[in-house]
Order: structure tokens, then C-alpha cells, then sequence
């Protein structure tokens, strides 16, 4: 069980890796652009890849009527995020530390990676959400009207995930370290648990 | 399966004979294909050396890549440029200011890259103009002009601007003597009377700010050519010298006469201890000292009222006259520092000095009488040997880091490789034709690049499609990484290339700037954010700030302008991202167009004659909305009450 609960501890950690690295990144190459023009998404605002990125996706978007990239102060989401991570960082490695005194049991730690999971689920429900504002909520003025090739009017929703052909631009939209981060630390935690599960049935055995 | 074996031989021997013919073939007639690999930089590839060709009268500095041989960029230096607005900016206007006034041209000849321990360390590239004497340096982050120093009791600033081995001066030696100071005085007395100046102009280690620290007064010959020494040289100079007879007509005839002119062997070093303990005479002069500030994107001319002059049979053992026969014109040291070479331009032969002689010789007092009090080194006594070329009419010379030295010869129109050390001739090559200078990068370092030589002719004739009776002078790559050169490419060059620089890609690849920052921008009149775009009028004088961004300015409709006003349009470009320049022309405008790069803000003066409502537009294609970036100014007559107002999309 020690065992168990020091990863049960360790793994809420490595969410404190999101408030260095991003969470996600997209980048956008075209032929004119061939270094990519990218933005980093970390949980308290997004980025440049390389300086003046942001600036410049926006000169491009406002052909085609994009809003302007968000900044911190525009989006609940960046003030709450970091939150919400440090609480759950806090109260993961608090059920690891009561786990290792033998004042939780196990199943605590499955517990909070399902709270984790549906609070990831959640973020990526409303980032996607963001997304498809963005990428389709258009000025009517915008200089550039296109069209899909059944009339309707063409969108530019980033994918969630993967790689898209917008226009000129190729779109690649994938997961960065911050998330690999988090998604390690999650795992440990499903590890602790199952450790910890172990530990109780051979302890069971053994009595 | 022993079959089997004997026919696999036999497969094998007929592949031999096979790739054998291919041999054989290669030394004749596919030779070609193999060059063209040799220059061919596939499409999004990217050539392995910068060379950096002197424009000669058109007055600009052109980069080119090898060994493609393809131009990527013209530098102004000395002359306007329309293309971006050079000289005609209100900001770089200041840069063509002499003690002449405004001088619009030169005659740019000899790009020296700036050394660190006698090697390439590529901070800044040095030109020089010869007809009104002027040093430049060129920032290669920006590969823009940053400074123009004029050089007084100077004429034909030709044996520059070559620099010491830790850029600690760039020199300026004048071709052409003169009274010092100018005065009125018959021509025919030139003998005697006429001062060669040479001077030292120091490079600031941190900003590379150019100031002339002093000016030996030679005696009145031609100063050609020189080269500083390196390694165990280091701390002298050496300049070659023609009309020692010191003629002032016919030159081509009476400065022909003697059989020895002289290279002269400068130890700056000493002259530069002499200054420093308060030598010299403080002399009144008058010339301009132009530079350019990356920040603030503006020019600034100041004159210089004092230059101190050093006689120098007050400095004794600082300068010592080596006989060279035949007209010297190219004056080049090796990569050891131990070998000064003379190419005497109507010889067949090379004259080699050994360093080690000169000071020898300097120690033992060999000397073969004096001029004006400089003693004069025998012969014998300072020469390592003699290359008989076989050709005629050698110039100049560079070197491989293999022991080998290059040549070029105009007259017999050829390069030819010897051995340094044993006067060898290795290998010769014609050229096509006439060849001048030639460029090894690193050639003129301790450290030479030696892959490829670029021959820079003099004639071009027929090697190109014909363009009527003007054309551009012809280049030739070879690879000398062989025991013999190879003819790779020939390509047209821009204006005159006399000399050129180069060297390895990398060097420069990495800091070479992609924009100028918005936020580091220290323009008077820049506009830091279109929402401070405003025209402002004082009596005649209006000023437009005024910015750009894809596809519109701020602002583009403009009225209450007068006739007979002066309207500077500071132009501020908003763009940060590389290669997004946006231009500004309007009807009427007596000077240029400007090219504002990003981040960065340029003025053009516009003088509206007329009254009307005239357009201006982005003269840079910048994006799928450019043919829209465009406005209006409104001109009404001189007495009119119409306000000044500005707008956009209103």
C-alpha cells in the first residue's frame, strides 16, 4: 500500500507541469509560411510558438472574419483553469498522503482520476465549443465570403484533434507536452490504484 | 553451383568494362554534366557560401550565393536606390552627405569581411567609395548600410578598405596624391609637393563605429592596393605603389619609366604608439561622418573639423619602401603572414617577399638609399623568389588553407595555381575575359574556405545573349578543391565587381534579421499604434503619421493639404512577420518610392503641385488585398480654408 500511495501521491503532481507547459498546440503551415505560424494553448491563456504568431494569424483571420485570437481576460476559462487544476493537484496527493497514514482506502484514488477524467472530458467539450465559435461565428463583413462546394458558407473550426486543409493553410491540432504531462500523472494514479487493490487482496489472502 | 559462381564473375567483369568506358567517358564529354551538379542548388536548397560582389560604379554591394551563382540582394551603400528609397528617405538622405554636399554615386571597390584573430567572424562588411574617398560598413544582420565615414586629403580611396586581422582598423589609402592641405597651386608642380595619404580609420569592437584615428603623409605616389599583415605580420601594413615618378600627365607613359616601383610596409602598430603619446600634427579638415541607427531607422551627418597627420620621417622605423618591379597593382599577404606578394601589373612574373627578409634586412640597415627619407629595403635582400608564371599582366592574388596561391592575369586572361614556397606553377585556367580580382572565401584571411574561386572579368564580349552594346561583366566559378581547377559556371554580375568577399553560409544564416521590433522602434515620427495615425500641420510643413498593415494605411483619406506644402509621410510598418514589406508611392512625388520593412518607419517628401484629389498605393505586393491598399489626398489652392482631417473607413 506504500507503494501505492506514494504514486497516488506523485501522479497529481505532474499536473503542475500544466502551469509551465501547453495543453495543446495548432499549428498552421502554408505555402507562404514555411516556417508554421503556431499558437500554444496552456490553461492560463494562449501563445505564441514563435513571437508575433498570434499577431499574425489574426492579420490572416480577419480576411475571413475571425474574431481575434482570445486574450487571458476574455475567457472565463483561463482564470478558472488553473483553479480547478490546483485544486485537483492538491486534493490528489492529499488522498495519496491520508492513503499512506491508513486513514483512505484505494478506491479513493479511482475516485479522483474519475473526477479528473470527467473534468478533462469537460474541458475539452468547452474548448471545442470555443472552437466552433471561433471557426464559424464570422463577421458578415468579413472581405473573404467562401462557400463550400454545396453553397453553404465556409467554416474554419480548427480540428480537436489531427490534421485539416483550411484554405491554403494545413492545420494540425495535437495534444503538447502540458498534456502528456497530465495524462502521465492520471495513469499513475490508475496505477496507484490498482497497486493499491492488489496490496488489499493479498493482504486478504494472507489473514 | 560452381557454374553459377564463374557466371557471377563473368557478370561482374563485364561491369567493370562496363563502368570502365563510363570512366573514360567522364574525362571528356560528360565533364559538363558533372559540373552542373557541382553548381546546381536544387529548388529550396541553399547555396553553402554568401559572396558579397562591389557593384564598382554602380556604387552598391551585391549578394550573391555559390555556387549557384544566383544574386539575392542589391545593398545601397553609395548610391540612391529607388528600390527601397536610398538616399531619397528623409532618414538615409544624411547617409550621401559629404563635405561636397549631397554625393548621390561612388565607386564602390574592395568588401573586406571583419576578422577576429585574422578570421571571418562576420559582424560587418567593409567597401569602399574611390572617387570622393568614403569608407562603408554594412551590418551583415541587417545587410544594410550603418555608417559612411569621408576620408579628407584623400583622392581615389582605392587600397581600402582593407582591415588588420582583429578589424582594429579598416584603411583608406589614396590612389591618387594631392595637395594637403587643397590649395591653388599649378598642376606640373605635383613633384615634391603632393602628399599620399593613408589612412587609419578604427572600428569600435562593440559597435563597430568608424573614426579615423590618424593619416601618415606618404610621399606623392599612386597607393594601389594593400593588404594588412597577419599572424607573425601582424601590425604592419602593406601597400603597393605605382608612379614613383610621380607624374602628373601621360601617366600611362611617364608613370611607366622606372623599372621598380615600391610596396610600402607600414608598421601601424608603431605609428599608432607614437599618436597615443601625443605624435603628430592636429590638422583642420572638413568631412562627414554619416551614421545610420538600427533603432531610431534615421541617419544622422555630422563634420568633422580635425584629422591628426603624421609625418612619417618623424616616426623612424615605422615605414620601409620594398622595390617591386613593374608597377605593382595587387599587394596580397598569405595566410602565415610570411609572404607579401607583388604582382607587377606589366610583368610576366610574380615578385614574392619574404617578411622574415624584410626584418632582417630592416635590422641589418640593407638599404639601397631613401625617398623623402623612407628607406628603401635592397631588392635582394627582402625577396623569397620569383613565380615565372608564363603569363602577363598578373593583379591579384588569394590562397587555399592547402599551401597554394591563385593569380589572376588580365592581359594573358587566365588564373594560375603555384606553390607558395617553391614559385611552382601548379595548374592555369582561362578566363573569360580579362580577368581583375578573384575571390576565395576566407582567401584574404588566415583561415581560407577554399572549395571555389570566382574569377570577376573585365570583358565580357560573347559569352551571354547580347543586350547591345552594354553588358554586364561576366563571372566564372571554378573548384579548386582538386590538384587542378575546374571550370563549374559563368554567370553575369552587377555594375563593375572589382573585388569581392565571401564566405560560408553559416556564418551569417543564423543572424541575419527577419523583421526590425515594433517595440524597439525610437523613430521620431513613428506611429506606435494606428489609433496615433494623425496628420499635423506646421505653416507649410505637414507631417503624416502614418500607418500600414495588410491591406490598408491609417489613415487613407487625407484633406485639407495646400499647394505649396511640404508633406512628410512618415510611413510606420505594423507587420512582424518575415518578408511582409509594405511600399508607399504617391503621384507627383519628386524623389522615390520608400520599401518600409517591418516594424520599421521611413519618410517621403511629397511637394503637391496641384490642386486635386491624388491617389497614393502600396507599392509592394504584399497580399491578396494589396491592389486595395490604396487612398486620397485631397490638394486644395494655397489659400484655402479646407481643415485638416484624416480618416479611415469612414
Amino acid at each position: 500500500m506504500k507503494k501505492a500511495s506514494i504514486l497516488m501521491i506523485l501522479g497529481p503532481l505532474f499536473l503542475v507541469g500544466l502551469y509551465v507547459f501547453p495543453l495543446w498546440t495548432i499549428m498552421l503551415g502554408a505555402p507562404q509560411y514555411p516556417d508554421p505560424l503556431g499558437i500554444h494553448i496552456h490553461i492560463d491563456g494562449i501563445r505564441d510558438v514563435n513571437e508575433f504568431d498570434i499577431q499574425n494569424i489574426d492579420g490572416l483571420n480577419h480576411y475571413i472574419g475571425m474574431k481575434t485570437l482570445p486574450k487571458p481576460e476574455d475567457m472565463w476559462e483561463f482564470s478558472t483553469f488553473p483553479i480547478i487544476i490546483g485544486v485537483m493537484v492538491f486534493l490528489g496527493s492529499l488522498i495519496g498522503l491520508l492513503a499512506l497514514i491508513g486513514k483512505l482506502k484505494y478506491p479513493w484514488f479511482l475516485g479522483w482520476f474519475l473526477i479528473m477524467s470527467v473534468l478533462g472530458v469537460l474541458g475539452m467539450y468547452d474548448f471545442n465549443a470555443w472552437m466552433v465559435d471561433y471557426g464559424t461565428n464570422l463577421d458578415p463583413n468579413a472581405i473573404m465570403k467562401l462557400a463550400n462546394p454545396d453553397g453553404t458558407p465556409m467554416t474554419y473550426k480548427p480540428p480537436l484533434f489531427g490534421h485539416t486543409k483550411m484554405l491554403n493553410f494545413d492545420v494540425t491540432s495535437l495534444p503538447a507536452t502540458g498534456a502528456w504531462f497530465m495524462f502521465t500523472g492520471m495513469m499513475l494514479t490508475v496505477v496507484a490504484f490498482f497497486l493499491g487493490r492488489k496490496h488489499q487482496r493479498s493482504k486478504r489472502l494472507f489473514t | 553451383m560452381k557454374k553459377v559462381r564463374y557466371s557471377i564473375l563473368g557478370l561482374l567483369g563485364l561491369a567493370m568494362v562496363f563502368i570502365g568506358c563510363n570512366d573514360s567517358g567522364k574525362s571528356n564529354g560528360a565533364l559538363s554534366s558533372s559540373a552542373a551538379e557541382k553548381v546546381y542548388v536544387a529548388p529550396g536548397e541553399r547555396d553553402t557560401y554568401y559572396a558579397f560582389l562591389s557593384g564598382g560604379y554602380s556604387g552598391n554591394l551585391t549578394v550573391y550565393g555559390l555556387p549557384s551563382g544566383r544574386m539575392f540582394k542589391e545593398i545601397p551603400v553609395f548610391s540612391q536606390f529607388p528600390t527601397s528609397g536610398y538616399g531619397y528617405s528623409e532618414e538615409t538622405k544624411p547617409m550621401l552627405n559629404t563635405s561636397f554636399g549631397f554625393v548621390p554615386w561612388d565607386d564602390l571597390h574592395h568588401p573586406d569581411i571583419s576578422q577576429t584573430n585574422g578570421e571571418l567572424d562576420g559582424r560587418w562588411i567593409f567597401v569602399n567609395g574611390n572617387n570622393t574617398p568614403r569608407l562603408a560598413r554594412v551590418s551583415l544582420s541587417t545587410f544594410e548600410t550603418e555608417e559612411i565615414i569621408e576620408i579628407p586629403n584623400s583622392a581615389g580611396n582605392h587600397s581600402s578598405s582593407f582591415i588588420t586581422e582583429n578589424t582594429e582598423y579598416v584603411v583608406a589609402g589614396t590612389r591618387f596624391s594631392v595637395p594637403v592641405p587643397q590649395r591653388d597651386m599649378p598642376i606640373n608642380e605635383y613633384k615634391g609637393n603632393f602628399k599620399g595619404a593613408l589612412s587609419f580609420v578604427s572600428v569600435a569592437p562593440d559597435n563597430g563605429r568608424l573614426n579615423l584615428e590618424f593619416q601618415v603623409l606618404m610621399p606623392g605616389f599612386n597607393y594601389d592596393l594593400s593588404r594588412p599583415g597577419r599572424a607573425k605580420s601582424h601590425g604592419w601594413f602593406f601597400f603597393s605603389t605605382y608612379n614613383t615618378e610621380e607624374a602628373n600627365s601621360l601617366l600611362e607613359v611617364m608613370a611607366s619609366q622606372n623599372d621598380k616601383d615600391f610596396i610600402a610596409a607600414v608598421n601601424w602598430m608603431k605609428i599608432e604608439e607614437y599618436v597615443k603619446n601625443g605624435g603628430g600634427t592636429k590638422m583642420a579638415a572638413n568631412y562627414a561622418h554619416n551614421v545610420y541607427d538600427e533603432h531610431t531607422h534615421t541617419g544622422t551627418s555630422t563634420m568633422k573639423k580635425e584629422v591628426i597627420t603624421v609625418d612619417p620621417t618623424e616616426v623612424p622605423g615605422a615605414i620601409y619602401l620594398l622595390p617591386t618591379p613593374k608597377s605593382p597593382h595587387g599587394c596580397d599577404v598569405d595566410p602565415t603572414g610570411q609572404y607579401i606578394i607583388g604582382s607587377g601589373k606589366l610583368s610576366a612574373d610574380i615578385t614574392v617577399h619574404s617578411f622574415d627578409k624584410m626584418m632582417a634586412a630592416i635590422e641589418g640597415e640593407k638599404f639601397d638609399g631613401e625617398a623623402y627619407g623612407i628607406p628603401i629595403l635592397k631588392f635582394e635582400e627582402v625577396l623569397a623568389g620569383t613565380v615565372k608564371s608564363g603569363g602577363l599582366g598578373p593583379l591579384h592574388t588569394e590562397f587555399d588553407d592547402r599551401g597554394n596561391a591563385y593569380t589572376t592575369f588580365f592581359i594573358s586572361s587566365e588564373v594560375v595555381k603555384w606553390n607558395v614556397g617553391t614559385w611552382e606553377v601548379l595548374d592555369r585556367k582561362p578566363t573569360y575575359y580579362s580577368v581583375g580580382h578573384l575571390m576565395i572565401p576566407g582567401g584574404n584571411s588566415r583561415k581560407p574556405f577554399a572549395k571555389y574561386l570566382v574569377a570577376m572579368n573585365k570583358i565580357t564580349k560573347d559569352r551571354y545573349l547580347p543586350t547591345g552594346p552594354e553588358m554586364e561583366h561576366s563571372a566564372q566559378i571554378y573548384d579548386i578543391s582538386g590538384e587542378k581547377m575546374e571550370l563549374l559556371y559563368d554567370f553575369p554580375t552587377h555594375g563593375e565587381p572589382h573585388y569581392a568577399a565571401g564566405c560560408p553560409a553559416e556564418l551569417l544564416e543564423p543572424r541575419s534579421k527577419k523583421i526590425y521590433r515594433l517595440d524597439e522602434n525610437k523613430h521620431a515620427y513613428v506611429t506606435p499604434s494606428p489609433d496615433q495615425a494623425r496628420v499635423e500641420r506646421s505653416g507649410n510643413e505637414v507631417h503624416v503619421y502614418m500607418s500600414t498593415i495588410r491591406s490598408h494605411f491609417t489613415p487613407d483619406n487625407i484633406e485639407g493639404i495646400k499647394v505649396g506644402d511640404k508633406v512628410y509621410f512618415h510611413i510606420t510598418n505594423h507587420e512582424q512577420d518575415f518578408d511582409v514589406p509594405h511600399g508607399f508611392s504617391i503621384i507627383g512625388q519628386n524623389t522615390s518610392e520608400i520599401l518600409v520593412m517591418p516594424g520599421q518607419t521611413k519618410t517621403t517628401l511629397w511637394e503637391p503641385k496641384q490642386v486635386g484629389v491624388w491617389p497614393f498605393y502600396c507599392t509592394d505586393f504584399c497580399s491578396a488585398l494589396h491592389q486595395e491598399m490604396q487612398g486620397y489626398v485631397r490638394v486644395s489652392p494655397a489659400n484655402s480654408n479646407v481643415e485638416l482631417s484624416w480618416s479611415l473607413g469612414e
